[in-house]
């Protein structure tokens, strides 16, 4: 076997890059495949990991230890040390490869962070009221500040919950769905299907772009002033409901589909620009109306996405707090009624909860409540957000099956 | 069950572009006719205006006349969707709907259209549309699978079985075989040949030779240049047009020389 006395060329010299540095020590004992390259063992990054956590954890302590400072020293650390060692063990190209890589799944990891750290607090902070006996079958009716004075001094358990909360949520979302799904679907329908560019097609979608950006508390006003001004003028033309108050159930419904109309229309029209012309074609050739053509072959083919985008516009205001509070109101008791009286929904409700404690002096019940109900809220958001992609994948075309 | 098509006169536009122009020509009932041109001459243009389907197309429309049997399927008073249940069509890609299984894509003229068939009926009409498009055997385990899992040439057999079970007197092709490999081509090929027994079939195509072994009379298109419409160039016997053209284009064309 002959050794050159110089390093071999490597492919990295080939390619243009500087020739490896390590070279000499590795490449005397067996003859290598000229492509072949330096490599850095595959337990590498797990050792320089290691070493970067116990080092980023030492220079944390000498600052006086936090996760934050910790964090921020090991990915530095992790980060340039491998960098190094690349650079001289194998070459530039890879190093910096190597460099852009880690950085992207640093910027993955801190985006991260939020979601964890909020779900991580609302968990532990919520658990134990979620755990509270009743606290998901009973309302508010009865919990006056004394019996909050109770639980806190003397241990008593907490009483009171979200059921009429959680009803309120469902009852309002459900009928905004009800609202803005036809009204969001027809729209796309419209723009995808029959708009030919025209000046309505683009004015439609001008301002379904400025309404994809109107304030959820203004989409709140105008709900009530619109159903107020509905109710006055009706009462007034037939006699009837003169009594009856803006503040219902109904509203908070209408303000909640003037935010979802928007993002239903958006994402809908989405799904139905990806079905395939060909398939419109072929149904038209064999002679199928156009409207039955929208209706048995582009909707089915987009149906997974338009169900998926519905849900998680549904998840998208499920969780708003101000248009809800001006429209519906908030009460203590279960009301089953869109159309007549007060309505609580699960924001509100830690709002309020968290903002006028039932027993102003003793506010510990109120904020165990409060916190126990933004769990349940952001499980029922994870949940949409899962279901949609449950949807998805059932819904979806099937593509094999051979 | 099959009609002759006339076009008179026909110019056919898109917008203000005017895409073909003058066309007269007779096409043979229980024939094959192919279209054969350069690309951009017209000939799917054409094709598509034998259904109405040009006018799918925005501000697409067609001026003239074009008879399918002596009635005029631009009369004012004709509805496009009666056209293209007596016209159907096969397109350059298979397409057959991926939500619906084998057996329904060969239904679906019927199902989209909501019409009710007996059990009997559909599984006649299955197994006939099927066996006519010589699919039958690789398909008759499957029929309740995605028509999407069939190969190429499969998926393509399925569209022509899908076109014949709702009865056309007329089958328009638009290239059918020209995103599949020789073996699924000769599939088709054979089909055509068979259909033409029941059926007015036109096909247009890029493959000379495909025009020569399938069709009984031949068009030939052609363009004066970019911008200019495409004009039926000549018209005749398959044999004539490849071997003894009368027009110099035509024989530029067939002999290899240009296009």
């Amino acid at each position: 076997m002959t050794q050159t006395p110089t390093p071999t060329p490597t492919a990295a010299s080939a390619q243009g890059g500087p020739p490896s540095l390590g070279d000499g020590s590795s490449n005397g004992l067996v003859r290598r495949s000229s492509l072949t390259q330096n490599t850095l063992p595959s337990w590498l990054w797990i050792a320089l990991l290691g070493g970067s956590i116990v080092l980023g954890a030492a220079l944390s302590a000498l600052l006086g230890f936090n996760l934050a400072s910790f964090f921020i020293f090991t990915a530095a650390i992790y980060i340039l040390s491998s960098y190094i060692v690349t650079r001289t063990r194998v070459n530039r190209r890879r190093a910096t490869d190597g460099l852009w890589t880690n950085l992207v799944y640093l910027a993955f990891l801190i985006a991260l962070m939020p979601l964890v750290s909020v779900i991580w607090s609302v968990a532990s902070v919520g658990i134990p009221g979620l755990l509270a006996p009743g606290f998901m079958a009973s309302d508010m009716q009865g919990i006056t500040g004394l019996v909050d004075q109770a639980s806190q001094t003397e241990g008593a358990p907490v009483l009171g919950g979200i059921a009429h909360a959680l009803i309120g949520s469902l009852l309002i979302t459900l009928a905004a769905t009800a609202i803005s799904v036809p009204i969001g679907l027809l729209t796309s329908i419209y723009l995808v299907e029959y708009a030919r560019g025209g000046l309505l097609s683009r004015a439609i979608t001008f301002f379904v772009d400025v309404m994809t950006g109107i304030p959820s508390i203004v989409a709140g006003l105008f709900a009530g002033a619109a159903m107020a001004w509905f109710l006055s003028v009706f009462s007034g033309v037939t006699g009837l409901l003169t009594t009856q108050r803006s503040t219902l159930g109904i509203t908070a419904a209408i303000a909640l589909s003037v935010l979802m109309v928007p993002v239903v229309v958006r994402t809908t029209e989405e799904m139905l620009r990806v079905v395939p012309n060909e398939l419109r074609e072929a149904s038209y050739a064999l002679g199928v109306r156009k409207w039955r053509t929208i209706l048995k072959v582009v909707l089915p083919t987009a149906i997974s996405g338009i169900a998926s985008g519905v849900t998680l516009a549904i998840a998208r205001v499920i969780g708003e707090t101000a248009p809800i509070l001006v429209t519906a109101g908030f009460v203590v008791n279960t009301n089953w009624n869109l159309f007549q009286g007060w309505m609580t929904a699960l924001p509100v409700y830690i709002f309020r909860q968290f903002q006028n404690p039932t027993s102003p002096n003793f506010s510990d019940p109120s904020e165990q409540r409060a916190w126990a109900a933004a769990l349940v809220l952001i499980l029922i958001v994870m949940g949409l957000n899962l279901f949609a992609r449950l949807i998805a994948t059932l819904f979806a075309p099937k593509q094999t099956g051979r | 069950m099959s009609k002759r098509v006339d076009a008179v006169d026909l110019n056919v536009y898109y917008g203000d572009f005017l895409a073909v122009e003058g066309i007269n020509i007779s096409i043979d009932a229980r024939a094959v006719t192919a279209f054969i041109g350069p690309s951009g001459c017209g000939k799917t243009t054409f094709l598509r205006s034998l259904n109405r389907m040009h006018e799918v197309l925005p501000g697409a429309r067609v001026k003239g006349q074009l008879l399918l049997d002596g009635e005029d399927i631009y009369d004012p008073g004709v509805d496009p969707v009666t056209v293209r249940t007596q016209v159907g069509m096969v397109f350059q890609r298979p397409n057959p709907f991926p939500t619906m299984t084998i057996r329904e894509n060969v239904l679906a003229g019927y199902k989209l259209n909501g019409a009710r068939l007996s059990k009997s009926q559909s599984e006649e009409i299955v197994e006939t549309s099927l066996r006519s498009a010589n699919l039958w055997n690789e398909v008759k385990d499957r029929l309740d699978r995605p028509g999407s899992g069939l190969s190429g040439g499969q998926q393509q057999r399925l569209c022509i079985a899908r076109t014949i079970a709702v009865k056309p007197d007329v089958i328009l092709m638009d290239e059918p075989c020209s995103a599949l490999d020789p073996i699924s081509t000769l599939a088709i090929e054979d089909l055509i040949g068979e259909l033409q027994q029941d059926y007015t079939v036109i096909i247009v195509t890029h493959n000379m030779q495909q025009a020569a072994r399938v069709s009984q009379k031949t068009a030939f298109f052609n363009i004066a240049g970019t911008g200019k419409p495409g004009k039926l160039i000549e018209y005749n016997d398959t044999t004539a047009i490849f071997n003894t053209p009368q027009e110099k284009s035509t024989e530029d064309y067939v002999s290899g020389r240009f296009g």
